[in-house]
């Protein structure tokens, strides 16, 4: 595709030798209504909603969601997961990746272009700029200017816009990691120290830095998901493209002009305009083009305007673009949502059939045996039992053996909600009972009330004369 | 560090940063060739630019290198302008932890010995310390191993009750039983390990614990008391039960005699704080009963 140099002033490619370090173009986006902005605002509300107000819940008398690093414990509404449940996490973001891998192969970037945070707050952030600095050819004017009270003054009210909404940002994210009502006092009655303010300050200045001045510099060099996602694309894979055999050759006409010699691409620069990254759509499908359909959008008002058929760049496949037909069944695609559907199917068997206890037997050190009265073998061990559930439970002990063997002293063990507690446990058996050495001892921890059993294998020695 | 090794990681460190910045420098202009000229399948490697504000993360990483240089100890034996130290950290992390817990171990430590056995949080701290300070020599349950007292039976060399088992954690007990051997002979060894099975109402020889007896009477008295009921004074062990520190075999008797024993309780006063040994006594004295009522 030979376009002819963009003829936009904001972005002139330099030739020849050239710094290696190249200086950010600002990108200034106009801003443009249409099916698919209406399609990301409808989405991206209800998850925006859902992402500040999580934190606000509570389920019993704690929060329904927190990730208490300190205490190690992450409680997700009736469910609290312990460092030994990590596996669990790494299981969740396999899910999540092939999650991603299916969407990808079949409407491509779907995720970068409409759910990325990246996206959505780098959205929030050019609609407040629209807001307190006007629109597009305002803001350039505005960049060029020498500084006077009311660039100050716009300047200033964007700036704080930005943070604000960026503090709203980081607050409820570390209100993840903290009980959000004591951060939210705190916030407010100025009695704010330590590490929860550090984070909050820090997640501040991210969000400020990153949906502000970094935007699409993050998609380009920074995200990984970016570079690898071309390996899952393939001919049938969803794509913003333009129709360049419809388009070509483009050039500006009047709108009542009948018959010419040109394509449909009136060559109006409203793709370039509106596109966040910065790029042409029309010169093909682009690293950068992370998908979000805003140079969609704004063909379709022009098409309008000329009465054109809509749909000159429109979301299509290789295939198509080439004539043919796109094949939504592929065994690529097929593939990877199978593996979904099926390891999610395990997951949830995993959360759910999870047994909220945990026993680790640790064999005394000091002595392998003892002779103790009642010409008795006893044997010392330390029982770490572990209460992962948010309820208090009795457990009983039972000993699973080839010997008689006797616990002295424990019968049952009262854990509360998530406590790990040491058992000091002495084995004994008779004498005359032990024929081996080394016996194998089997020792299990039930819960009285629900029958769920977890148990260790350990050994109990003795003499042989 | 030795003083070659010391210029050597200053220079190192030092020489990287210098080499990082020049590398920037160096390469702040390209050819203007679209590809750097690698081609790997086919793949052609372009010459593409960083983006400044990169080059700007790099440049803050060397100058924040700098300031951590001068401000914590990384070149070579340099300590730095802000006299960290591990040991410091250590002792501060120590002293904070310390702190926190302050409060609860105030709270136990008013408590008396019946509430202490009693009260669930005691007994779970005490335990906890039990198994960090103690189980080592008297194991996980108490219930000791040779040479170290097991702490679930009723007998108290050094006195039984909550204010001794305290003072033993905080201060420490040594016991010395001298060598009897050179002094009373082969011979008399064996007598008096018989006299103690007597005294023990253990299986003996009556003519030996009989012949034994005289020189109980003049050095073993001293200590174990005329019937060899002990002293908790001396720490002297009650000769009278079946209850023995090193062994109650035959052997184990006379070795005793004929070589002595020392036993060492070492003072825990300066890894636990008075109100944890109070935790901790209230916890040892629970033990005996608590085996009492599992039996």
């Amino acid at each position: 595709m030979n376009g002819s140099p963009t003829e936009d002033p904001i972005r002139l490619e330099g030739f020849g030798p050239r710094d290696l370090y190249q200086r950010r173009e600002k990108i200034f986006t106009r801003y443009i209504g249409g099916i698919f902005q209406k399609l990301r605002f409808f989405t991206g509300w209800p998850l925006l909603t859902g992402y500040f107000l999580l934190p606000w819940l509570n389920w019993g008398e704690r929060q329904a969601v927190l990730f208490d690093l300190p205490a190690r414990e992450f409680h997700i509404l009736g469910l609290t997961f312990w460092p030994q449940d990590l596996w669990l996490l790494g299981w969740l973001l396999i899910i999540a990746a092939f999650g991603l891998f299916t969407v990808t192969t079949l409407v491509g970037r779907l995720w970068c272009g409409y759910t990325c945070p990246q996206t959505v707050w780098t959205a929030i952030f050019m609609w407040v700029e629209q807001v307190t600095e006007g629109p597009r050819h305002q803001r350039v004017r505005l960049e060029q200017s020498p500084w006077t009270i009311e660039k100050l003054r716009k300047r200033t009210f964007k700036h704080a816009m930005w943070l604000g909404w960026a503090f709203l940002t980081g607050f409820t994210f570390v209100g993840y990691f903290t009980p959000v009502r004591e951060l939210a006092v705190d916030f407010f009655t100025l009695d704010i120290a330590g590490w929860a303010g550090l984070w909050t300050l820090f997640f501040t200045l991210a969000t400020y830095i990153n949906a502000g001045w970094l935007r699409e510099q993050v998609c380009i060099y920074m995200c990984p998901y970016a570079r690898f996602q071309s390996a899952m694309f393939d001919k049938d894979t969803l794509i913003v493209s333009y129709d360049a055999i419809r388009g070509e050759p483009r050039g500006s006409r009047k709108r009542t002009a009948a018959a010419h010699e040109l394509g449909d691409c009136v060559d109006c620069q409203l793709c370039v305009q509106v596109c966040p990254t910065g790029i042409d759509i029309r010169n093909g499908l682009q690293y950068e083009c992370i998908g979000c359909a805003h140079c969609i959008d704004a063909c379709a008002q022009v098409m309008d305007k000329m009465d054109y058929a809509p749909g000159l760049i429109r979301y299509t496949t290789e295939h198509e673009l080439s004539g043919g037909q796109t094949r939504w069944f592929r065994l690529r695609s097929m593939g990877y949502g199978a593996a979904v559907v099926l390891m999610t199917c395990l997951f949830t068997a995993a959360v759910f059939l999870r047994i909220p206890f945990e026993v680790d037997v640790l064999r005394e050190r000091g002595e392998l045996y003892q002779h103790v009265a009642g010409n008795q073998i006893a044997n010392q061990y330390r029982l770490r039992v572990l209460n992962k559930s948010q309820h208090a439970a009795r457990l009983s002990l039972s000993l699973d053996s080839s010997l008689p063997l006797q616990a002295l002293g424990v019968t049952h063990i009262d854990a509360a909600a998530g406590e790990l507690l040491d058992i000091p446990l002495e084995l004994t058996a008779p004498v005359d009972s032990i024929r081996v050495p080394n016996t194998e001892v089997r020792i299990q921890i039930c819960e009285v009330d629900s029958d769920l059993c977890v148990s260790e294998v350990t050994r109990f020695l003795g003499p042989i004369e | 560090m030795s003083n070659i090794w010391h210029w050597f990681v200053i220079a190192g460190t030092i020489g990287s940063l210098v080499w990082f910045l020049w590398l920037l420098f160096a390469n702040r202009q390209t050819s203007g060739d679209e590809t750097t000229g690698h081609t790997s399948d086919g793949i052609d490697e372009f010459d593409n630019p960083l983006p400044a504000w990169w080059v700007g993360l790099f440049v803050l990483s060397i100058v924040f290198a700098l300031g951590y240089l001068a401000y914590y100890p990384g070149l070579g034996n340099v300590p730095g302008t802000g006299g960290w130290t591990s040991t410091g950290q250590l002792e501060r992390e120590q002293s904070a932890h310390d702190a926190r817990f302050a409060g609860l171990y105030a709270d136990l430590a008013s408590l008396d010995q019946p509430a202490l056995h009693s009260d669930r949080l005691a007994r779970q701290v005490g335990r906890r310390l039990f198994i960090n300070h103690c189980s080592t020599c008297h194991g996980v349950t108490g219930r000791g191993s040779a040479g170290f007292p097991d702490l679930t039976d009723d007998e108290w060399i050094w006195g039984a009750g909550f204010e001794n088992v305290k003072s033993a954690i905080l201060r420490g007990r040594t016991a010395i039983m001298p060598p009897w051997g050179p002094a009373i002979g082969e011979d008399g060894v064996a007598d008096v390990t018989q006299t103690v099975l007597k005294m023990a109402g253990r299986q003996h020889d009556s003519a030996a614990a009989a012949r034994g007896e005289t020189h109980y009477k003049t050095v073993c008295i001293a200590c174990h008391g005329l019937t060899g009921e002990g002293s908790a004074i001396l720490g002297a062990p009650d000769l009278t039960n079946d209850i023995w520190l090193y062994g109650g075999s035959v052997e184990a008797i006379a070795t005793g005699i004929r070589d002595g024993r020392t036993g060492m309780m070492p003072s825990q006063a300066d890894l636990l704080t008075e109100d944890k040994a109070h935790v901790l006594a209230g916890y040892v004295t629970s033990l005996q009963s608590a085996r009492a009522a599992a039996q």
